[in-house]
């Protein structure tokens, strides 16, 4: 057996792993799908007490159309957000992110919420929740709180939940008519994580955008924004947009890292290449 | 340490076992019920050798614990065969294609792609290799293999299927465009 000996609790409701969570702090840890946790055990390169599994929680699996948002639980399977009709609708980025995500076997396990918290810089749903300004809820024994993408992800695999704190749901705003979304990545293989990658969404009308969003994955430490940028796209004509112009842009502010993946410099012409291919999808989506 | 008592049906006989929470779900398969069929490469989710169908969905068993099988239908390679013991139409495509050599690997093609169409029973060369992108294979070089799933599709097609997924199956084949 490879993972170090734990302790395995099942509850069965939000309260029952809120209070396990209380009681064991930081000799705890919560297992959702196990596609990222289960491999860190195998090496030992994690090691706890107590093992609090998330599966048996119906509570934390949901998916709901409420006012402006689409909210979605934590325990939501990567499986079931790529395939459900609201997301698709609603908030297609995610969706069109979900099939980049490893194999179909790893999306019937590995949930939103794993793969938020893992919070790993070349995963695509952080990148998607940075671009869409998703909120993030969190509970713990002292209540539950609510944060921004920028107060969540903090560096390379590592969230602002505290150790009593899971993270509960996620909500991503619905956008509306007149917009446009794409992602675009890279990979050596089908399945691999992103050597670079990027989340665009537009929204355009009567033909000048009044919204933007560009946030990367793969090109820091964690999915990160190119604002400026954003900010400048705002009121411009879409029909006018010099898409190669706004893919160098959009890389311009970054400082990508050196890995045997790729260099810096190859992972910055990538970048502003997939920026341009996203921006001209997202804009013709969108007019 | 904890330990547990589960109650899983495995290739459609009920089991009883007992296991240490860390126990993988592949571990306790080879060790405790002796099917030996689902193979471990690499224990950490890369290769696909250890693929089974938990509740009809395609699962990596070496990212999964035991425990945590309790109460679900899990089929291994030894359940794939017809009840007579015939080949099902992935299996027999695999000998008539030359889509195995070694055969460590074939295990866990076999289960993702018996999941694969039944989600595409009409897929593009471009979805098949898609369908078996989480599968490693160190022998065959892939073209065998893609000819296989090929031949089975087509297979499956000309015979009707007998659905006994169950409806509640949580597979998300239909996803990877
Ligand atoms: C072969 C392979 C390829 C992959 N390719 C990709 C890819 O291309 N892109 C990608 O994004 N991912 C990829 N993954 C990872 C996959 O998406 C994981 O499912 C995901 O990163 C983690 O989600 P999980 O539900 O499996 O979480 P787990 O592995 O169970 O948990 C991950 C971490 O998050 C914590 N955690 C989980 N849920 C919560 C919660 N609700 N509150 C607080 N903390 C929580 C856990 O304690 C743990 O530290 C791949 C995995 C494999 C094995
Ligand atoms: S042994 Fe499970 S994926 Fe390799
Ligand atoms: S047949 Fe040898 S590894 Fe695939």
């Amino acid at each position: 057996m490879k993972p170090a000996p734990f302790d395995y609790l099942a509850p069965t409701s939000l309260a029952d792993a809120v209070e396990a969570l209380g009681s064991y702090g930081a000799d705890a840890k919560v297992l959702a799908g196990g596609q990222s946790l289960v491999p860190v055990m195998a090496m030992r390169m994690s090691r706890f007490d107590h093992l609090i599994d998330l599966n048996r929680i119906p509570e934390l699996d949901f998916v709901r159309h409420e006012a402006a948002d689409v909210v979605i639980g934590a325990m939501t399977r990567e499986s079931r957000v790529g395939s459900d009709p609201t997301i698709a609708e609603n908030v297609p980025l995610l969706t069109d992110a979900t099939q980049y995500i490893g194999h179909f076997q790893i999306r019937n396990r590995g949930t939103l919420g794993g793969s938020l918290a893992h919070a790993d810089p070349a995963a695509e749903y952080p990148a998607v929740a940075m671009a869409l300004d998703a909120t993030m809820h969190l509970v713990g024994p002292d209540g539950s709180r609510s944060v921004s993408p920028e107060e969540f992800f903090l560096g390379p695999m590592t969230c602002c939940a505290e150790d009593e704190e899971l993270l509960h749901s996620v909500s991503f705003p619905v956008w509306g008519p007149g917009s446009g979304f794409s992602v675009q990545e890279f990979a050596r293989r089908a399945g691999d994580f992103a050597t670079a990658g990027v989340a665009v969404g537009i929204r355009v009308a009567d033909g000048v955008v009044d919204k933007a969003a560009i946030a990367f994955f793969g090109m820091a430490s964690a999915p990160v924004r190119a604002r400026e940028l954003e900010i400048e796209l705002v009121g411009q004509k879409a029909m006018d947009l010099d898409f190669q112009e706004v893919g160098n842009q959009a890389v311009a502010h970054l400082q990508p890292p050196d890995d045997i993946h790729a260099s810096s410099s190859l992972r910055r012409q990538i970048g502003a290449q997939l920026a341009s291919r996203a921006l001209s999808t997202a804009v013709k989506e969108a007019t | 340490m904890s330990e547990h008592i589960l109650h899983l049906t495995v290739n459609g006989e009920a089991q009883h076992v007992l296991v240490e929470g860390r126990k993988t779900l592949a571990d306790m398969l080879r060790d405790d019920l002796r099917l030996t069929g689902t193979h471990l490469g690499c224990e950490h989710g890369v290769c696909g050798a250890c693929t089974v169908l938990v509740d009809g969905a395609a699962v990596r068993s070496c990212l999964m614990f035991a425990v945590q099988a309790h109460g679900s239908q899990v089929t291994t390679i030894e359940g794939i065969a017809d009840a007579d013991g015939g080949l099902s139409a992935v299996q027999s495509a695999f000998r008539e294609c030359h889509g195995l050599q070694c055969g460590f690997c074939t295990p866990g093609f076999i289960v993702s792609i018996e999941s694969f169409l039944d989600a595409h029973p009409d897929p593009s060369d471009e979805d098949i290799r898609e369908g078996i992108s989480g599968n490693l294979c160190r022998c065959t070089g892939y073209q065998g293999i893609i000819k296989a799933v090929r031949l089975a599709a087509e297979t499956r097609a000309a015979t009707p299927q007998d659905m006994s997924a169950p409806d509640d199956a949580v597979s998300d084949a239909r996803v990877g465009a």
